[in-house]
């Protein structure tokens, strides 16, 4: 498995050319991500949560500032083959079955690996997921939140470094979100990644992350880094307690805080 | 299911039987003659007593056919990769290609047989023609519709442009190639017959004109129903190849929609 980094946001600001001049997508964010941490970012529409997602995975080069993955700036940093990507959507191959939608990282990024040792590996993982029998299934014949599992394995199957993760369970229904919420904790407990979370839910980034980073929108900059305390293994319970519902009330305090007194944010 | 598939085709054919009957009768209430339209008996009879001479002419006609559709799909599937994949292949051939479409390639035949001569080129070539910018247009769009996320993504697992064109966007392109397959398959039967209509001495275009000139309207009758037929079998030839590349979109959903 690839060395999991430590990834530093430092002073990060990305402007988006437009007609009119420039937009203000990240406005001087910093952030501290250590390895094998899961990092929510939360904050509303518009506020720079996937152009932060995008800088991290290289495909968007920050205006000023810089990323670090190991004291290493991020391009020069050879990230192939070490981030995984799971989408609102879960963009599966319809010709492929749930088996083979898996495979695929696999036979991109671990040609070093023989394939039937990745394909022992990919039905571990459908089957850590409950979707032990779906193998064959093409993704039509799955129900949503069944395809966003096979997107989740597809990601973890080649063991990447780095995990991002962009509002996945957005899609899904209250039930079988909160089932996915679980189910990301357990696979992620028998991994290395490090994972970076995107979301709506403040409910959610509380109960999945370690560290919850609120951003405000236009420009996105960062509001405040709350490190969560509750230990491991966490389940739905957690949703019951009051420690839980205070730092929930505490971000929505934040979110919901009007505009003229997030422009005065240092 | 096959119950309800066997009640749909027997349906079908009922539809044609029908209508071949309500032919047959309105020609007989109404004393339409032969020469005018033949009643459909006459031209079946007819198919039967000439069957060697239209199965002699369906061999050059369906050689245009498949020859100017394989050089379409072939051509058609190297420009589509170029606009896709290309801007500057892009933006410089698209102009031309709405250009030449708009030209009614029909009327180019007759040059055509002053180019290519008599023989089968020219007859190749219209087809070839015809059939071509369905293939284009739709593959190029069907190759520019893959998820940009998904390419994204292979990118940043290190995949090559091969392993993305072969395992992502050729097969997502699949569906839309095969819908213009199915369009041009039938344009190059149109395009093959007018070559035969301006200058040839065999394939079902020769017959159902010389027939004309002669006025033996049954023969042309006769020829223009293997001329269907031969038109229908290339037309369920495609579905086949369809069903069988891409089974795994039947069930899916529907077919893209075709220009």
């Amino acid at each position: 498995m690839a060395l999991v980094p430590h990834i530093r946001i430092e002073d990060l600001s990305l402007q988006y050319r437009t007609k009119g001049g420039s937009v203000s997508a990240l406005d001087t964010v910093s952030a501290d991500i250590p390895p094998r941490s899961f990092v929510s970012v939360v904050g509303p529409s518009g506020c720079g949560k996937t152009t932060l997602l995008k800088v991290l995975s290289g495909v968007l080069k920050a205006t000023s500032g810089r990323v670090l993955l190991d004291d290493k700036p991020i391009e020069q940093a050879n990230l192939s083959g070490q981030v995984g990507y799971v989408f609102q959507r879960p963009l599966l191959l319809p010709w492929r079955s749930a088996l083979q939608n898996v495979l695929l990282t696999g036979e991109v990024a671990r040609k070093h690996i023989r394939p039937p040792i990745r394909e022992a590996e990919a039905r571990q993982w459908l089957a850590l997921t409950g979707l032990s029998g779906f193998e064959d299934r093409l993704p039509h014949e799955l129900s949503g939140g069944m395809q966003q599992r096979v997107s989740l394995c597809r990601a973890l199957a080649f063991r990447p470094a780095i995990l991002l993760m962009d509002e996945p369970f957005a899609a899904l229904d209250e039930i079988t979100r909160e089932v996915m919420q679980e189910e990301l904790l357990r696979l992620w407990s028998v991994t290395d990644s490090t994972v970076i979370f995107i979301t709506h839910s403040i409910s959610e980034a509380v109960l999945l992350s370690e560290r919850v980073i609120v951003m405000t929108a236009r420009p996105g900059r960062v509001d405040e880094i709350i490190d969560i305390p509750f230990g491991r293994p966490r389940d739905e319970q957690l949703r019951g307690q009051a420690e839980f519902s205070g730092l929930v009330q505490h971000i929505r305090g934040k979110l919901h805080r009007p505009k003229v007194a997030a422009g005065a944010a240092p | 299911m096959s119950k309800i598939s066997l009640a749909r085709t027997a349906g079908q054919m009922g539809v044609f039987v029908a209508f071949f009957a309500l032919w047959e009768l309105a020609v007989d209430v109404l004393h339409v003659k032969a020469v005018i339209l033949p009643p459909p008996s006459l031209i079946f009879q007819s198919m039967l007593k000439h069957w060697l001479y239209l199965l002699q002419n369906s061999w050059p006609t369906l050689i245009a056919v498949a020859g100017g559709f394989a050089i379409a799909a072939a051509l058609g599937f190297t420009i589509a990769v170029g606009i896709a994949y290309s801007r500057w292949v892009s933006e410089l051939t698209y102009p031309f290609l709405i250009a030449a479409q708009v030209i009614p390639k029909v009327a180019l035949a007759p040059l055509f047989i002053i180019w290519f001569g008599f023989g089968l080129a020219p007859k190749v070539v219209i087809a070839a023609l015809i059939a071509f910018f369905p293939i284009v247009i739709n593959t190029a769009r069907g190759l520019i519709s893959v998820e940009p996320e998904l390419i994204q993504y292979m990118k940043s697992l290190g995949a090559s442009w091969s392993e993305i064109f072969f395992k992502i966007s050729l097969p997502w392109a699949l569906p839309y190639i095969f819908a213009s397959f199915r369009i041009s398959i039938t344009l190059a039967v149109v395009g093959a017959v007018v070559g035969e209509f301006v200058a040839s001495d065999s394939g079902l275009g020769y017959v159902i004109s010389y027939a004309n000139v002669s006025l033996d309207t049954d023969v042309m009758f006769a020829g223009i129903f293997v001329l269907s037929l031969l038109g229908m079998l290339l037309f369920l030839a495609v579905v086949l190849l369809e069903r069988i590349f891409i089974s795994w979109q039947t069930a899916a959903e529907a077919p893209p929609e075709t220009m």
